[in-house]
């Protein structure tokens, strides 16, 4: 558009800056972006006033606690608090939240209750790898195998063994991941005993060094091996009974007609005009359950003694240690926005019609 | 059966026991034209059932039983016995019911959050709509058992009614997308408008025309609010968060913080809630497909 008023006039023209603003709105890339910046700021603030305003405040609890604990009188131990909450309690809650914010903005969460002298933001660093590892490969693996699953499933769905498949699928797909997890820790590690579960505890072998070595490689698959297992089992269920159904819908398709008319490879119409259309819809789903599995590594990681994000926020929430409960969670829900985002751009790249009409 | 046809009268005036009968009759036939939904809906009846009568028949256990502990499967111990020595399947029985009133709860307040708000999003429009639709972009991004967890620690999840609607409230935004999207589309159709333009009223409308079409999405999502209010609540229960009566997921925790998941022959105290929890989730699951080819009939086959 820009291009032909720039050919017809000497000058550059100026675009009003109304039309400036209403295409930088409509952009798909800014208005992903604005959503997640909104979300993040959204669930911070729910966080904050759900913390300050409950009827047991946890932040009174704790003065309460250091009073008895120190014995030390009121005024000191709310002092010491509001240093560790790194919150101002004389103030009006508005400046309270208006501090919070400036805090966060400069990435101080504050200090951990619990472990005195330690910042939240150190614990994060170390504990939340360890989640993103075990559950981006668990997802990544159980996305994979399911779509190629679910596609062989549609075109051999005269085959014999279709509805043992598609009956493990649904199976697996109702079932809890953290009953999977039990199932998985209580006959693999006990029952038949095939795996050393107490050697498997942790993210890795105490005393081994991080680096790119084979060792440190194979040290880590080893403890993350059954949480990603427990990922991949609970999640590939619905994978594989999504992708048999968009392909089977697919395969119905006039296009993938057309292009058998064409006289197109057989692999060219699976991978390009199949394949492509029917994981669509999966890449929503993949979206949705990103934040799903983070949130379950709560409880995946306590089963497993992984020691993760989730591991270490059940730690906080059973000691109460509120500010690092706090900033886990948001950090929970930074991955999960972070991820929904890298979501919206892998549809728009693979489904041009959302980036250029601007979603639906 | 004998008495529904000998309650029917010859002249036409339906009385309500004969219809219902016969009601529960097709109900069922169609049930049991898909295979998985069926077995489905009989295991959840078997849950049902078991939470009801069978806690009056079986009897609860109270008392430890030191030389029974861990004691392998016998006659009057189906399932074996516990850490304490008590009857497994005793506290399968009496588990269930708070877990199956739970989810009943949960099913409904959410359904009925979603539809509510669905319908009103679709038929209001303009910034209302938007508004509600940003919202619930914004709201599934939240990752929800976390937030349950961090709630948890805050107020006290131990009123069932409570837990309920904080569970249905937090999961509001998935139904409300699809009951949204199907009211926009029924809006456009060809028999709503002629339903419309006939001026055979609003109530006609919703409960005539409207509703029957969004039958299977309310069913699925009904159950989906379970399974997801069980998925919920055991997890909390497991990770000690919320104290509840003894249920399938106090079981698990029991079995867990006593170490016993890690000793051969806990397998019946670990296995017994663990199977019990997969199966009623599975049996939902399943029942829901019948459901949906019931409200749904272009999904029937055959």
């Amino acid at each position: 558009m820009s291009s032909t008023t720039v050919s017809t006039q000497v000058m550059p023209t100026k675009i009003p800056l109304g039309r400036w603003i209403k295409r930088i709105t409509s952009n798909y890339v800014v208005r992903m972006l604005a959503r997640a910046v909104f979300t993040i700021w959204f669930v911070t603030s729910l966080i904050f006033f759900l913390v300050r305003l409950m009827p047991s405040n946890p932040i009174e609890v704790y003065i309460n606690e250091l009073m008895v604990q120190y014995s030390i009188p009121y005024a000191e131990a709310r002092d010491q608090a509001a240093s560790l909450f790194a919150i101002d309690l004389d103030a009006p809650l508005y400046q309270q939240y208006f501090d919070y914010m400036v805090q966060l903005a400069h990435g101080n969460l504050g200090d951990s209750l619990r472990s005195p002298g330690t910042s939240v933001w150190q614990i994060i660093v170390t504990f939340l790898p360890w989640t993103l590892f075990s559950v981006g490969l668990g997802l990544i693996i159980s996305f994979i195998l399911g779509m190629l699953i679910g596609m062989l499933l549609a075109y051999k769905r005269q085959a014999l063994w279709e509805p043992a498949v598609s009956g493990t699928a649904s199976v697996l797909s109702s079932i809890p991941n953290y009953i999977v997890g039990i199932v998985l820790l209580v006959y693999l590690g006990v029952y038949w005993n095939l795996v050393p579960i107490h050697q498997m505890r942790g993210s890795r072998s105490p005393g081994i060094q991080p680096g790119f070595t084979w060792v440190f490689i194979k040290d880590i698959f080893f403890h993350a091996a059954l949480p990603i297992l427990t990922y991949v089992l609970s999640t590939i269920g619905s994978w594989i009974l999504s992708m048999k159904s968009s392909t089977i819908g697919a395969l119905g398709e006039d296009y993938v007609t057309v292009a058998r008319a064409r006289g197109l490879s057989e692999g060219r119409i699976t991978t390009a005009y199949v394949g492509r259309n029917a994981m669509l819809p999966l890449i929503t789903q993949l979206l949705i359950s990103i934040g799903f599995v983070v949130g379950g590594s709560i409880l995946i990681e306590s089963i497993f003694v992984y020691q993760g994000i989730g591991y270490r926020l059940l730690s906080a929430l059973t000691t109460r240690d509120y500010p690092l409960m706090q900033g886990i969670f948001l950090i929970i829900t930074i991955s999960v926005v972070l991820s929904n985002l890298l979501a919206d751009f892998i549809y728009g790249w693979f489904d041009p019609r959302v980036r250029i009409a601007g979603g639906n | 059966m004998t008495t529904s046809q000998a309650l029917m009268p010859k002249t036409g005036i339906r009385y309500w026991p004969g219809r219902f009968v016969r009601g529960i009759g097709r109900f069922l036939k169609l049930m049991s034209r898909n295979k998985t939904g069926f077995v489905g809906f009989l295991i959840f009846i078997g849950f049902v059932l078991m939470t009801t009568v069978g806690t009056l028949i079986v009897p609860k256990v109270t008392s430890a039983d030191i030389n029974a502990i861990y004691a392998p499967p016998t006659w009057q111990h189906p399932l074996g016995n516990d850490s304490q020595g008590k009857d497994i399947l005793a506290q399968i029985v009496h588990g269930g019911r708070d877990i199956l009133q739970m989810a009943l709860l949960t099913g409904i307040i959410s359904t009925f959050i979603g539809v509510a708000l669905g319908s009103l999003s679709a038929l209001i429009g303009g910034g209302f709509d938007a508004f509600l639709t940003m919202l619930a972009d914004i709201w599934l991004t939240i990752p929800r058992f976390p937030l349950l967890a961090v709630l948890a620690t805050l107020v006290k999840l131990d009123n069932m009614l409570f837990l309920a609607l904080l569970l249905s409230v937090l999961s509001w935004a998935g139904l409300y997308r699809s009951i949204r999207a199907q009211v926009f589309s029924l809006k456009e159709r060809d028999y709503i408008e002629a339903a419309v333009a006939l001026d055979l009223g609003m109530w006609h409308i919703i409960f005539s025309e409207v509703l029957p079409n969004m039958l299977s999405y309310i069913a699925i999502s009904f159950t989906f609010g379970m399974t997801s209010a069980i998925y919920a609540q055991v997890g909390l229960v497991f990770l000690g968060l919320v104290p509840l009566t003894r249920n399938w997921g106090v079981m698990i925790n029991l079995a867990w913080t006593q170490g016993a998941i890690f000793f051969k022959d806990s397998i019946y105290f670990i296995m017994a809630p663990v199977t019990a929890i997969a199966l009623f989730q599975l049996s939902i699951v399943w029942m829901s497909r019948s459901l949906e080819e019931i409200f749904n009939p272009r999904l029937r086959t055959g």
